[in-house]
């Protein structure tokens, strides 16, 4: 059964390929077909790991090999994949939550005349991040993880004709690309000290390679995974990307390829255990990255670029629970996982809202929603709770392990975390706040309706999901699952007992709740966003993604211009002017040597006398020599 | 040897007046004076044979030549003293005067060894001795000059000859041609008269007279007017040789 | 011997001289016989010199060919003269560049 395994990815890729080459023709039924087949992958996955659930912790993994990818002298790469206990998770994930955003797309997507191309992209996509979670070999899943870049550059800039949007997909990859380099150096540091790229063997040599090469190698995957999961420094392409049709936003920038350097993390634990150094930065860049992306979340009007701000924080949280070692990969997982449901049921919500205001992202725009569209307030609603932690919604549970592993690994690091919960909660209230509780804002002409069916069907089962998904820690149900492949978590000693963490944890969200209520809710809302300059400085760094662009471009852009520019310079001048300059002093020698070209036949007499005279003393020269 | 040191400075100063005349008539002057002097050293050096060719031919012939070329293209023509190419005179003089010092100095002086002469190779007579080398090894060569005096011959006709561009005019079209100047311009239709003719003098440089006592000035060359050499045509003339002829004419009625 | 050649030699320089310096045709084509019998000059003293009547022979030859290279030259100059209408040497620049 397990040979079957690539049918998972060859079908939405078939399809992906089926509906770009057939063209217009497929135009009435191509979105169904798509969904079809990421309904099929699902339930694929679905019986796949079923058939995984029955078997014994030791046996909970299968790897089959399509073919040999690559054979070249010492370089051997195989194609093949493994579904295993944190593979099978994932498979879950991207096609389950994949098939929902599908299904919405349908009614999201109605009036777009691009919509089946649009589909065939999001099957590229299902089929990228399947070869990337099931690779059991660092080069395929490279494969994979190109595959989902080029994925997220077609779909950002879905929308050609806007130059802000293509723009943004340029952005996107580029500063993917700069992670894609730290990949591909860490594959070639693995090729070079193990001779192979496969996870297995990787892992397994971990054991004995040196210390300093386990920290290039976690230091170069740490890099890659920055770059897709807009960790610091590469995170500025995160809300740009925002410029995507809203199912893009929920499925790629929230729930699956933004996690995927986080599944990498988890992939090369043993590289990350074997290395003090790397683990060490892996937690500085997801605290750093928590509290940046809560800080930006803050001062964004644009309902889609707020929860980008908080993704790229949630991320924070993962990236920190993973750097936490053993004791966190399961809860990174875990948070993973459920922040896959509520910030997809959020962003769908959101594309619900913008739906119905007429594709109007500015939520001082907003207000009083919850009347005018009930389905998506509630199902919103879920998802808020959810990632504010409210006790039973499975944000509770996930985010409150990773602050507990925290605190148990380093008290700083613990309050940063907690820090951060109480931000998330300031700026998810306010979000509420100024889109659904606060009083009508709307412009002339806006008549807010609920979505169709086919919408809010999808925000309804992920609103289930993001209150029923803490169920996985039940029991520590997760931890064990994924203890083949991440190791037992030890128990750390915590500083103070577990349930007074839990009790601050919800005192700080508390607060920011109360926060939140009372900057938005108790006073009347701006109906326009105000100026720069009558906010605080605070305001205006949030609302420059505190600087983010202008680092890059001080620090990246500037430089590299001016070093092409003195090299064009260098080029006109000093070989252009070698090889005109050439040209022209052969000029000038044929001018000089034109001279004597007279037409006179005495100065050729001359000449020629001259030339004997010369002849006739060289000879004597010889002679009487 | 006398003679050689006199004719020497001649030849030079010859060969100067040559070189710097301001007339071409000048210098073909300054021409034959060398190769007569030539002619006298050849003929001083046992080479009597072409004493008398070089007389013959050079002098006689080929100077000739340039004299009768000289007087078709005009010797009235003097040569402008400025030169036109920048450094010509200066580099020519510094050229020849390194060549001729080169030559004199160098050249002449490594011309080594006792003067055989000529008695012997003379001894059947210089004309014989050279005759038994143009007929001997050299005939070939005689061959090939020969044919190329044709050649040259040749050559020189072809090269000097008019290409007719109009029909020839016979003597009917010049006739016609006269009486219609006449006609037209009131030109004498009349041969113009030889010089001299009603004159006292019978001299190429005394213009003709016409019977209304005016000089025909067509009838001296045109050299001689550009001298200035023309001497006056007297009307008197012409009244004694009316009286002349009234006597003559008087003395025959009678 | 010595004087001979030494004689030959200036008439050869002087006449080359001319040929540089002069600028009517004719005047430049005597400067050239100059050249030619000042070498028949140098031939017939080293005829005397070595006793054998080949030096007279050659300037014989020259000779020759003098009278035909000046036919042939001066019938062309007389061609020029007729077209052109001056026999100055300089007129031909036409490969001026």
């Amino acid at each position: 059964m397990f040979d079957l395994m690539w049918l998972l990815i060859a079908v939405p890729l078939v399809s992906a390929l089926v509906l770009l080459v057939w063209g217009k023709q497929a135009d009435p039924f191509g979105h169904l077909i798509a969904t079809a087949a990421s309904t099929l992958s699902f339930i694929g996955g679905v019986v796949l790991f079923a058939q995984l659930l029955g078997r014994d912790e030791n046996e909970r993994s299968a790897t089959t090999s399509l073919f040999t990818w690559i054979e070249s002298g010492p370089f051997h790469v195989e194609m093949s994949f493994t579904f295993d206990a944190l593979s099978g998770l994932f498979v879950l994930l991207i096609t389950g939550v994949g098939t929902l955003i599908h299904i919405y797309s349908i009614g999201y997507m109605e009036h777009d005349e691009r919509r089946r191309r649009f589909f065939a992209y999001l099957n590229l996509f299902v089929a990228s991040m399947l070869t990337l979670v099931l690779a059991a070999d660092y080069l395929v899943l490279f494969l994979g993880w190109e595959g989902v870049g080029l994925a997220s550059y077609l779909l950002i800039g879905f929308w050609q004709h806007k130059h802000s949007a293509a723009a943004a997909a340029k952005k996107a990859f580029v500063v993917n690309r700069v992670g894609d380099v730290g990949m591909a150096l860490a594959i070639m540091l693995m090729f070079a000290q193990f001779g192979t790229s496969s996870m297995e063997a990787v892992s397994g040599a971990m054991g004995s390679a040196s210390g300093g090469v386990a920290t290039a190698l976690g230091l170069l995957l740490l890099l890659g995974a920055c770059g897709k999961s807009a960790q610091v420094p590469l995170q500025s392409w995160l809300l740009d990307a925002m410029e995507g049709p809203t199912p893009v936003s929920a499925l790629i920038h929230a729930a699956t390829m933004v996690t995927a350097g986080v599944y990498l993390v988890v992939r090369s634990s043993a590289i990350f255990d074997a290395s003090e150094a790397a683990r060490t930065a892996v937690i500085v860049v997801g605290l750093v990255t928590l509290l940046v992306g809560a800080y930006i979340g803050c001062a964004k009007d644009d309902i889609k670029k707020a929860l980008a701000g908080s993704t790229m924080s949630q991320i924070g949280y993962m990236m920190l629970a993973a750097g936490l070692g053993p004791a966190g990969y399961a809860f990174a997982i875990f948070h993973l996982i459920t922040h896959g449901f509520f910030k997809a049921n959020m962003f769908l919500g959101a594309g619900s809202v913008m739906h119905g205001m007429d594709d109007d992202v500015n939520m001082r725009h907003y207000g009083g929603l919850r009347k005018a569209m009930p389905y998506t307030f509630v199902t919103f609603a879920f998802g808020y709770l959810a990632i504010i932690g409210f006790p039973g919604f499975s944000g509770f549970f996930s985010k409150d392990k990773i602050i507990e592993a925290a605190f148990g690994h380093n008290v700083w690091i613990g309050l940063g975390a907690l820090l951060g919960a109480g931000v998330t909660a300031f700026y998810m209230t306010r979000l509420m706040m100024m889109t659904f509780i606060t009083d009508k804002r709307w412009k002339e002409d806006v008549h807010p309706h609920e979505s169709p069916k086919v919408m809010t069907v999808p925000l309804i089962v992920l609103a289930a999901l993001s209150l029923l998904g803490g169920a996985l820690a039940l029991g520590g149900w997760i931890g064990d699952w994924l203890a083949p492949i991440v190791g037992e978590a030890h128990h750390e000693e915590l500083p103070i007992p577990a349930i007074a963490i839990t009790l601050s944890i919800l005192a700080v969200v508390v607060i920011g709740v109360l926060a939140g209520i009372f900057l938005y809710g108790s006073r009347p809302v701006a109906a326009e966003t105000p100026a720069d300059s009558s906010v605080s400085a605070f305001t205006r760094a949030g609302r420059r993604d505190l600087y983010g662009d202008a680092i890059n471009d001080g620090v990246v852009v500037q430089p590299v211009r001016y070093v092409t520019r003195s090299l064009v310079f260098l080029d006109a001048r000093a070989v252009d002017g070698f090889v005109t300059g050439l040209a022209d002093r052969l000029g000038e020698v044929s001018q000089a040597l034109r001279a004597p070209q007279t037409g006179f036949v005495r100065s050729y007499a001359l000449s020629m006398f001259g030339g004997a005279l010369v002849l006739t003393i060289a000879l004597l020269a010889v002679t009487l020599a | 040897m006398t003679v050689f040191w006199v004719l020497a400075p001649i030849m030079v100063v010859a060969a100067l007046g040559l070189v710097f005349a301001r007339r071409a008539v000048h210098a073909a002057l300054g021409l034959a004076v060398v190769m007569i002097s030539l002619a006298v050293l050849y003929a001083v050096q046992g080479a009597p044979f072409l004493f008398a060719v070089q007389i013959i031919v050079y002098t006689g012939a080929i100077m000739m030549l340039f004299l009768f070329v000289l007087m078709l293209v005009g010797v009235d023509s003097p040569d402008s003293l400025a030169e036109t190419i920048r450094g010509q005179r200066l580099a020519a003089g510094v050229v020849g005067l390194v060549f001729a010092a080169l030559a004199v100095l160098v050249i002449a002086q490594g011309v080594t060894g006792a003067v055989t002469g000529l008695d012997e190779a003379n001894a059947d007579g210089n004309v014989y001795g050279l005759a038994e080398l143009l007929f001997g090894p050299y005939i070939l060569a005689v061959e090939f000059t020969a044919a190329l005096l044709i050649t040259a011959v040749l050559g020189a006709m072809v090269l000097a000859h008019h290409e007719r561009l109009t029909p020839k005019r016979s003597q009917a079209d010049h006739a016609a041609q006269r009486m219609r100047e006449y006609a037209e311009t009131g030109r004498h239709p009349g041969n113009a008269p030889t010089p001299g003719v009603f004159a006292q003098h019978n001299a190429v440089d005394t213009p003709a007279i016409l019977p209304d006592g005016s000089a025909l000035h067509e009838s001296v060359p045109p050299s001689l007017v550009e001298r200035g050499q023309v001497r006056e045509a007297r009307a008197a003339d012409v009244d004694d040789v009316a009286r002349q002829l009234e006597s003559d004419e008087g003395g025959d009625e009678k | 011997m010595t004087e001979y050649l030494t004689l030959s030699l200036i008439l050869f320089s002087i006449g080359a001289v001319g040929v540089l310096v002069r600028r009517n045709a004719i005047v430049v084509f005597m400067c050239i016989e100059l050249m030619l019998n000042a070498t028949n000059l140098a031939f017939v003293s080293f005829s005397r010199q070595h006793g054998n009547l080949d030096g007279q022979v050659a300037a014989f030859f020259v000779m020759v060919v003098a009278a035909a290279e000046v036919v042939v030259g001066l019938a062309i100059i007389v061609s020029i003269y007729r077209t052109r209408r001056t026999t100055s040497v300089d007129e031909a620049s036409l490969l001026k560049s």
